[in-house]
């Protein structure tokens, strides 16, 4: 320690040793097996003299497909974290009865279930939906790379940023205990003056710089940077949503950053905004929050209507039915998203008819949805369904997804949402949606897609394992809460006092068990795939006799993406290529116009994680040194003015005659 | 696909459907959550209209057309079909407009500001009838409850005779809360600054649970209290036990009542400070806290502006949608 | 929706020959970076307007604003995104010095506008009216004070330009980051009339 008192504040602001948790057995195991897992992991890159190859080749790149690899890598990694979070949740509600108090006391439950919330939405499902775009997207349009490749790494980098943040905040401090949307009062800083919401504040608003930034990227892609012939009713339907999603990411989010920003001026500068002194309004965060946090779940969830309607068309051996209407249904939902914020709040007691409208907005956002399904179910109509697992998954989503619809219309209703809202009935249909939409859609994707990426398949074995695991762990875990909502037993609780509940609570723990052997089951199925990859190897780069452009081009596919760019005449343009017996060019090739690689975007995020770390724990000297060098830094880039090359036809007619060659062997 | 799993699914989930039927949403004793079950029950059988179908023909056209199953018809061109179109937009456009009208009049009928116009289904509210006024304040992390027509207070014990209308008026001291009954009727946030009201009847005598449904920190868990439905009679001896048995809640008493606390035990007050309420919701329980709210109008007072009428201080809301309704009416 | 079922009856391109270059979306992209920004601000509108009347017992809008003032600041932004036009114009000449210079006066403008709107700021929390007195003043200094936020990084972003010009010339990436830097004024411009119009003369009234 220091001798001066002084110094030492303006160095450690207020972080002192009580902050490192090392009376808290849990996590002090926890940090122990992360702390060991690091060393391992750092020590095998070491050995293995794997360090240039990841800085040159990944932590660098500004190739949209290993960007769209590693944002999918960073969602497993903290799904990990989140699903860890949800059965310790799950083991204490299921024991906690009575006179027994459970094994988590509450200020440490409560930061389980906000830790839980955040990272399952923002550091799971937003990597993971943002990946798949990144990776399929500018592949399905033709394009070489996205318009901004190297804003790309940054956004990545500043997601991983946020990450890391809330990954500290389990070891250095506390997270928040507010419950994921943080609304104050709760979260000011009379009612929680520690580090917690701070963490989730700047962990947020780094991340959410990334999210932006690659919502605007993504958005100019597809409006820039299609291959010729692409009209926009002729991009494929995961394009469209990709477009809306990218769109809503864009009209959303500033929302989120506004909201964040007043909430820190509270806790910071004393400000009254959202404070219950001096005339600020909480309630006015509430509906900022909802603002963006509504058009937030169809960010999520319409990629993933685009992936169900990629794997739909192609496993049945059909065009989708009706593109048209699912275009439209898509861009309907985009707008409507908008207009039902106030449907998670109807019990603030806004007036009857603010109350109705808002519910009934949010009921006319079934139609379109439930068009949709209707295309899925026409388009495997008069098809030949093959059930590969992505198809498994789909047909699951369905039967899966009305239900969940089917309880979200009816916590619409506002009466019925007074005696349902927060119950265990709400927690039970988001996950429903989220988890029977969004997660489903995305195992689907990383299967469907996955060969692309990698060039080999994934075994199909451990994939059906996992299927199964997750879908009856799924209804395990989640049919028990519909029915404890009914029972009226509200969220958030870490202890119950009716021993008739616990029956059920086992029910749910037990799903979440089916869940642990679904996840273990698709780590088995990497390990196995991989392990297997010269028996999986797709040497066409046509695995699944798809329909999109991705598919004509190697698996995976050469850093130029395509050697000629594709001419586009439909929307299933390679469908239409294979019909007329498209020959591949072997010859005339010309120097491809590249970006470069930067290091720009990973040293960025890095100084931007050590200014949020500063301003989390008022450490102001830091922080004022690291917002310098990152001003500084970001000031230097903008000196680089070569920032790209051309990749010269020598190489890639060696890169494109090796594909022939292999294409030759397997004939 | 495996249809045996399908089907202990839809075993599985009539079994729940039976024990649903037991729930206290399902069975309440209110009559505002008597209709709001009905509501629920009438909106899910016509969801189900269209639902089932779905699930049905979803796993039907999955099955029936596999690729192994030669036999059904393959059309691999067939991508559009106009009426098809027509029929599955227009199908869910059925339903919700018969569910957005049964929402628009049931939102207002069942809107929990509203006067209560029936006791239950067969009886109405008889005219003289006068709602028993139960001001409630969400502390950390218990429920203060103020007879003002009775002159007492409880904590985390509420009692009501049957089948008199209950208006409730509700706030919170530090952060926000939810007042529930799930066997009387809907909920409705507590919130600091302001108030908010429950117009609710209980129909049959019995002890039920109440607590608060919107997390508000680390003692949220043990945030629950009982809520006696009592005869007249009843009623008029549990009043009786707590003038008889309970402490005075004055303003020194109610700062040191305010202070955060876990799993408080049940208290009774005989008596209660004047003007005790409307002080906690304007802040002013202490009228030096910077916030006292009747320190800061927001319009130059008016000429009869008593400070204690001033509720409507931060209601800058008030009207605009997404922000609650003020009640400036005193108690 | 093949627009030729069976077989096909001409040879349709399916790859174009030559390397083709889409079309840069650098301004696309910033004007939709400027959109979400314009999302910031509006958010922070709606905060003025929900609190802009909550006084907590201080001071009023009517009593702490000083119109004559904001007049002559306003006038000076207006001035920048005039100043600036020129310098476009010169930009689309080529003609560098001129264009520089027209540049360095916009910046003056900006930074005179700065060291008034600091000026009232401290001004501000010298009598006691500062961000933390009530709700109005909250969402006054923080929706003025982003808006400056902004100006000053403008002003910066003025300044990296001038040396990049400087040092590079006026190529095709200085132009555009020129023309990006154009819209980013313009566009605050058109914010500060919000801010004027909103705050400071709906203020006063009565």
């Amino acid at each position: 320690m220091l001798a001066h008192p002084d110094l030492t504040k303006l160095i450690f602001g207020r972080l002192t040793l009580e902050a490192l948790p090392l009376h808290v057995p849990i996590v002090l195991g926890t940090f122990a097996v992360v702390a060991l897992g690091g060393l391992v992991l750092v020590g095998a890159l070491t050995y293995f003299k794997l360090w240039g190859y990841l800085w040159r080749e990944w932590f660098t790149s500004i190739d949209h497909k290993r960007i769209g690899i590693m944002y999918m890598i960073l969602g497993f990694v903290m799904l990990l974290r989140g699903f860890a979070d949800a059965v310790m949740m799950r083991a204490q509600q299921a024991i906690s009865f009575g006179d027994n108090m459970g094994y988590l006391p509450p200020e440490h439950y409560d930061q389980i279930f906000t830790a839980h919330g955040v990272i399952m939405i923002f550091f799971v499902a937003m990597p993971m939906v943002t990946g798949m775009m990144n990776f399929v997207m500018p592949l399905q349009i033709g394009a070489r790379d996205v318009a901004f490749p190297f804003l790309n790494n940054f956004s990545f980098w500043m997601t991983v940023a946020g990450a890391l943040l809330v990954m500290a905040s389990l070891f250095i401090g506390e997270f928040a205990r507010t419950g994921w949307l943080a609304y104050p009062p709760l979260s000011d800083i009379v009612s929680s003056p520690d580090a917690g919401v701070d963490y989730y504040i700047w962990a947020l608003q780094i991340a959410g710089v990334g999210t932006l930034l690659s919502g605007i990227n993504l958005l100019v892609t597809i409006v820039k940077m299609r291959a010729p012939g692409m009209t926009l009713m002729r991009m494929p339907v995961f394009t469209w949503t990709a477009l809306c999603t990218n769109v809503l990411i864009v009209a959303a989010f500033p929302v989120l950053t506004a909201a964040l920003a007043l909430l820190a001026l509270d806790r910071y500068a004393g400000t009254n905004f959202f404070t219950t002194e001096l005339g600020g309004n909480a309630m006015m965060y509430v509906n900022l929050i909802w603002i963006w946090g509504h058009p937030e779940v169809y960010i999520l969830v319409l990629p993933v209507f685009g992936i169900f309607s990629e794997v739909t068309a192609t496993f049945s051996r059909k065009p989708l039915f009706g593109y048209t209407s699912m275009v439209y249904a898509s861009v309907v939902i985009t707008v409507l998203s908008y207009l039902v914020w106030l449907h998670h709040f109807f019990t603030m007691g806004s007036g009857a008819s603010v109350n109705s409208f808002f519910g009934i907005t949010t009921m006319i956002i079934s139609i379109p949805t439930g068009a949709k399904i209707f295309n899925w179910l026409f388009t495997m109509y008069r098809g030949r369904v093959e059930f590969e697992v992505p198809m498994m998954w789909t047909v699951a989503f369905m039967v899966t997804f009305v239900i969940g619809g089917m309880t979200g219309v009816l916590l619409a209703v506002p009466p019925a949402d007074f005696s349902l809202h927060n119950s265990l009935f709400l927690i039970a249909h988001f996950h429903n949606v989220i988890i029977g939409g969004v997660v489903f859609g995305l195992f689907a994707g990383i299967y469907y897609w996955f060969p692309k990426a990698f060039g080999f398949r994934l075994e199909p074995f451990w994939g059906k394992c996992a299927f199964w695991f997750w879908v009856v762990g799924f209804y395990f875990a989640f049919m028990p809460l519909y029915m404890l909502g009914l029972m009226g037993v509200t969220r958030r609780l870490s202890h119950f006092n009716d021993p008739a509940l616990q029956i059920w609570f086992v029910a749910a723990a037990f799903g979440a068990f089916l869940i642990l052997l679904g996840i273990g089951s698709q780590i088995m199925q990497f390990a196995v795939s991989f392990k297997n990859r010269e028996a999986l190897r797709d040497v066409t780069g046509d695995p699944w006799n798809g329909r999109t452009l991705e598919w004509s081009t190697s698996s995976p596919p050469p850093k130029y993406n395509f050697a000629f760019t594709p001419l586009v005449h439909d929307h299933d343009a390679w469908w239409m290529m294979k019909k007329h017996r498209y020959q591949r060019p072997l010859d005339g090739f010309v120097p491809i116009h590249m970006p470069s690689n930067t290091g720009a975007g990973i040293i960025l995020a890095g100084l931007s994680f050590v200014f949020g770390f500063a301003m989390i724990w008022y450490m102001w000297l830091l922080a004022a040194v690291s917002f310098a060098a990152l001003l500084l830094t970001a000031i230097a880039h903008t000196f680089n003015y070569h920032r790209d090359y051309y990749l010269s036809a020598d190489e890639v007619r060696r890169v494109e005659a090796s594909r022939t060659e292999l294409l030759a062997r397997h004939v | 696909m495996s249809m045996k799993a399908f089907r202990g699914l839809l075993l599985l989930s009539a079994g729940f459907l039976l024990a649903g039927c037991q729930t206290v949403l399902m069975s309440p004793s209110g009559d505002l959550a008597k209709q709001q079950r009905d509501l629920i029950l009438t909106s899910t059988v016509l969801m189900l209209l269209i639902i089932v179908p779905v699930i049905a023909l979803t796993l039907g056209f999955a099955w029936h057309f596999r690729a192994s199953n030669k036999k059904a018809t393959y059309d691999p061109e067939w991508d559009h079909s106009t009426i098809l179109e027509l029929l599955i937009w227009s199908a869910p456009l059925l339903i919700i407009i018969a569910l957005g009208a049964i929402t628009w009049v049931s939102t207002h009928k069942l809107d929990p500001y509203r006067p209560l116009d029936r006791l239950d289904a067969h009886r109405a509210v008889p005219a003289d009838a006068r709602p028993l006024v139960i001001n409630v304040v969400a502390l950390d992390w218990k429920w203060l409850f103020i007879y003002p027509e009775q002159g007492i207070a409880t904590v985390n014990e509420l009692a009501a005779p049957v089948d008199r209308p209950l208006q409730f008026k509700i706030t919170a001291t530090s952060v926000m809360n939810s007042f529930f009954i799930p066997a009387m009727a809907g909920q409705i946030y507590a919130m600091p600054n302001m108030e908010t009201v429950l117009q609710a009847v209980i129909n049959h005598p019995g002890e039920y649970k109440g607590f608060s449904a919107n997390y508000s920190g680390i003692g949220f868990s043990g945030m629950y209290f009982s809520f006696h439905g009592l005869s007249e009679d009843g009623f008029e001896q549990w009043v009786a036990q707590a003038k008889a048995n309970g402490g005075d809640l004055s303003r020194e008493a109610y700062v040191k009542l305010a202070e955060p606390s876990a799993n408080a035990p049940v208290q009774f007050f005989a008596t209660v400070a004047p003007g005790l309420y409307q002080a906690i919701l304007t802040h002013c329980v202490q009228p030096e806290n910077p916030s006292c709210m009747s320190r800061m109008q927001m319009r130059p007072p008016k000429a009869e502006g008593a400070a204690s009428d001033n509720v409507n201080a931060d209601g800058a809301a008030t009207g605009m949608a997404g922000m609650p309704r003020h009640n400036s009416s005193s108690d | 929706m093949l627009p030729m079922a069976g077989a096909p009856t001409q040879p349709l391109e399916f790859h174009v020959t030559s390397e083709t270059h889409p079309p840069n979306g650098t301004l696309l992209g910033f004007w939709v970076y400027l959109m979400s920004d314009c999302l910031v601000f509006a958010c922070l509108f709606a905060a003025y307007g929900v609190l802009g009347r909550q006084f907590a017992g201080g001071p009023t809008a009517a009593e702490v604003l000083e119109i004559p003032t904001v007049a002559l600041n306003t006038a000076l932004l207006l001035l920048s995104s005039i100043t600036y036009g020129f310098a476009v114009l010169e930009m689309q000449r080529d003609r560098q010095s001129p264009m520089l210079g027209w540049l360095v006066v916009t910046g003056l403008l900006g930074l005179g506008f700065l060291t008034i709107e600091l000026r009232e700021f401290a001004h501000l929390i010298s009598i006691g009216a500062g961000p933390q007195r009530s709700a109005f003043l909250s969402s006054f200094f923080t929706l003025v004070g982003t808006h400056g936020l902004h100006v000053t990084t403008g002003i910066l972003w003025m300044i990296v330009l001038i040396i990049q010009v400087l040092k590079k010339g006026l190529i095709t990436a200085n132009k555009r980051r020129l023309m990006c830097l154009s819209m980013f004024w313009h566009f605050l411009d058109v914010v500060w009339v919000g801010v004027f119009s909103f705050v400071y003369l709906m203020g006063v009234l009565p």
